[in-house]
Order: C-alpha cells, then sequence, then structure tokens
C-alpha cells in the first residue's frame, strides 16, 4: 500500500476529518470498508498507526462488528438470512447445501475467488422466510434446489 | 481536608468508607469475602464473571460488587440462597463453554475456577457442554495458551495494557467465539509487541496462559498487579 495510492490518500482525508481521534475508529473502519472493500491486516496496521490505537484493539473492534469483512469478498455474494425465522424455516437446511455444494462454509470464499457465503441477522422479511440473497436479488421463500440453481446461474455468468 | 464517608450495611454490619468505594471494595475491607473471578486488585474493574452479584434491600435487581459504587443507607447483602444459586449457575456455564478438564489441566489445584467451584459446591454441570477445540498457540519461547481453558476474564488484557502498558493482547470475535489474541491476531511467536513480561501467566485464572516447563504454583502471583501499582506509587510496605 503506498503513500500515494489514491484510496490512500482518500482513507487520510477521512482520518484527517476526523481529527485522527481514537473514539473516531468505528467511522473510519466504515469508511475503510468502502473505499477498500474489505479490511487486510496491513490496512488495519496502517489505521492503528494513524489513530494511535493498539493493532489487537483495532482488529478486535473489527471482528467484533460481523458488517466488516476482513477477507476479500468473491466476485458473487451469496447470504444467508439467520433471523429467528429464517431459522426455523430451514435456511440452515439451504446454507449446509450450499457449503457442501462448493465445498466451503460460512463467512469463507471459493478458492478461485468467484463466491462468498455469507451470513447475516434479519433481513427485515420474515414473512418471506427463508431468505437468501444471492449478489443483489433476495430470494424469497428459498429452497435449496432454487438458491442452487441461482447461484450456478450466475456463476455461469461470469 | 477529610474524604466525604458514605455508612451502609453489608450483611448486617455497619461500615463507613470514602464516597466512591465499590462494595467489593468496602466489604473486604471489613473483612467479609465476596467471591469473584474477572476482578483483581491492580486492574480496572470488569464486571464480566457476575460471581460479586450482592442484593441490595428495595431493588429486585442483583448488582456486581465489583462495579457498584456504595452510597449512603444501602443495605448489601452477600451471601443468600438466591445468590449461592446465581453463583454455582455463573460458575456452571464458564465451566460449560469451552473444554475445562480439570485432571489434565496444567493448573489443577491452583486454579480459581476449579476452588470456586468446590467452594461453591459445584459437582456437576446442568448445560450441555461445548466442548471447543480452540488453537493452542505455543510458537512463543515460553508462554503457552490454550483458548479452551479461557474463560474471557481479561485480567490478562488489563495488565497487558495498564501494568505492562504495551496491550499486545486484546479480544477478537464476540460472545462465545471471542478469544484471546496477540496484535492483528497472530502467533505469540511472531508478536511484536509482546515483551515477554509474562503478567498474563501470572495474573491467569485459570490454565489458559501459562509458562512451559514451568509449574504452575510457581508461575501464578495474582498480587502482582497490586504490586506493581504500589511500588509506582512509591509504597514499599510489603
Amino acid at each position: 500500500m503506498s503513500k500515494d495510492d489514491s484510496r490512500r490518500v482518500m482513507l487520510e482525508k477521512v482520518m484527517k476529518d476526523h481529527g485522527y481521534q481514537e473514539s473516531a475508529l468505528l467511522e473510519i473502519l466504515h469508511k475503510a470498508q468502502e473505499i477498500y472493500g474489505y479490511l487486510d491486516k496491513e490496512l488495519l496496521m496502517d489505521i492503528s498507526g494513524s489513530l494511535n490505537l493498539p493493532p489487537s484493539h483495532v482488529f478486535g473492534v473489527a471482528t467484533f462488528y460481523s458488517f466488516f469483512k476482513l477477507k476479500r469478498p468473491g466476485q458473487h455474494i451469496v447470504t444467508g438470512c439467520m433471523g429467528t425465522a429464517c431459522y426455523v424455516k430451514g435456511a440452515d437446511e439451504i446454507m449446509q447445501a450450499v457449503e457442501r455444494e462448493y465445498n466451503i462454509k460460512r463467512g469463507e470464499s471459493t478458492p478461485d475467488g468467484k463466491l462468498s457465503l455469507l451470513v447475516t441477522r434479519c433481513i427485515g422479511a420474515c414473512a418471506m422466510a427463508p431468505t437468501i440473497i444471492v449478489d443483489d436479488e433476495v430470494i424469497a421463500k428459498a429452497t435449496k434446489e432454487i438458491v442452487l440453481q441461482k447461484i450456478k446461474q450466475v456463476l455461469g455468468g461470469t | 481536608m477529610t474524604a466525604t464517608t458514605v455508612t451502609l450495611k453489608i450483611d448486617g454490619l455497619e461500615v463507613t468508607v470514602p464516597e466512591g468505594t465499590t462494595i467489593l471494595k468496602a466489604a473486604k475491607d471489613n473483612g467479609i469475602i465476596i467471591p469473584t473471578l474477572c476482578n483483581l486488585e491492580g486492574l480496572s474493574p470488569y464486571g464480566g464473571c457476575r460471581l460479586c452479584l450482592v442484593e441490595i434491600s428495595g431493588s429486585p435487581k442483583l448488582f456486581p460488587a465489583c462495579i457498584t459504587p456504595v452510597s449512603s443507607g444501602m443495605e448489601v447483602t452477600t451471601q443468600s440462597e438466591r445468590l449461592t444459586e446465581y453463583r454455582k449457575m455463573a460458575v456452571q456455564m464458564l465451566l460449560a463453554e469451552r473444554t475445562h478438564i480439570c485432571s489434565v489441566c496444567v493448573a489443577n489445584d491452583h486454579c480459581e475456577l476449579q476452588s470456586l467451584a468446590n467452594q461453591l459446591g459445584v459437582d456437576h454441570v446442568l448445560f450441555e457442554r461445548n466442548w471447543t477445540r480452540l488453537e493452542i498457540d505455543s510458537s512463543h519461547d515460553f508462554l503457552v495458551i490454550d483458548r479452551n481453558r479461557c474463560i474471557l476474564c481479561t485480567r490478562c488484557l488489563r495488565v497487558c495494557d495498564e501494568i505492562e502498558g504495551v496491550h499486545t493482547l486484546d479480544l477478537k470475535l464476540r460472545g462465545k467465539d471471542a478469544q484471546v489474541i496477540m496484535d492483528l491476531d497472530e502467533h505469540w511467536g511472531n508478536s511484536c509487541s509482546c515483551t515477554s513480561c509474562r503478567k498474563c501467566a501470572k495474573v491467569c485464572p485459570v490454565g489458559a496462559i501459562y509458562i512451559e516447563g514451568e509449574p504452575v504454583s510457581h508461575t501464578k502471583h495474582k498480587d502482582i498487579a497490586e504490586f506493581i501499582t504500589e511500588r509506582r506509587q512509591r509504597k514499599w510496605k510489603q
């Protein structure tokens, strides 16, 4: 990460706007993820140095919130809703089917970087449970078959 | 100048302590022992283990004595059937959360969790155990961390930050997945900020952080934080 990298310049501006305050860590992590797409260790180390915070503290905050991604997300993202309604309606079984099919676990990406499997807490569409999000499309009343079919379709499209 | 004092009753005993004192400290100074696990003299209070819960008359809630300041006229109960039930439950939940098998633990017989369980009469765990299989990191020259035995009391984090001052240790993730990490989740041997001061092993109440090849009874020295704090204030009394 070179200092003249345009993304680094944007991040520097964000941190400067917050006066490099320790208390602004969360806002800065938010913006950093917006700019870079995910937070890798190099980036977290950079932020910890700029804000004068212990690296372990910054890592702790970044892993506390499921919103922050520490690994580069795949090209396509499948997100399963693990809210109560979706869970009892069988979202877990659908997720297991996807895990088996692509041999990845929740929170991981396929080795070719094409697909990431994530989980989220309630997306607020409980009436349509179980819901699975494939890229930006919410699949309502999802079943294993529909979801696997949809994933195949988006992966085939690249 | 006289400091403002507060008078309250602990287990029926009338005590007078300076304003701002915690219930735990007020009780201890008057010879009343409240069980604790995460609390350690010399470190900031944390209020995580819930073993020091006490009853305050007039409130149906239970209060953690280590972080509740005294107030005038307070009537505190530190021992009751209800409190024992809660404390037993807290110990059981700690035992169920990870993999605690005393017979194969380095800290067997020198473990604060074990002795609390004994004291409270916890002879079985009512909850299904998680039997975690988390990573054991022995990459450091002599410090070892077995996260399966960790009870997340954060004493090691606090001693690392507040006494040693390097803040190598912190927690990652949350809830039952929380784990003690070094720097950016590095292996201990690769941590660039750790000074190998051993204080984390000295204050660990269980067998999670220990020194390889050294008996735990020799390593443990939980008064270290208080000792160093006093010496820093140039107090030399033993």
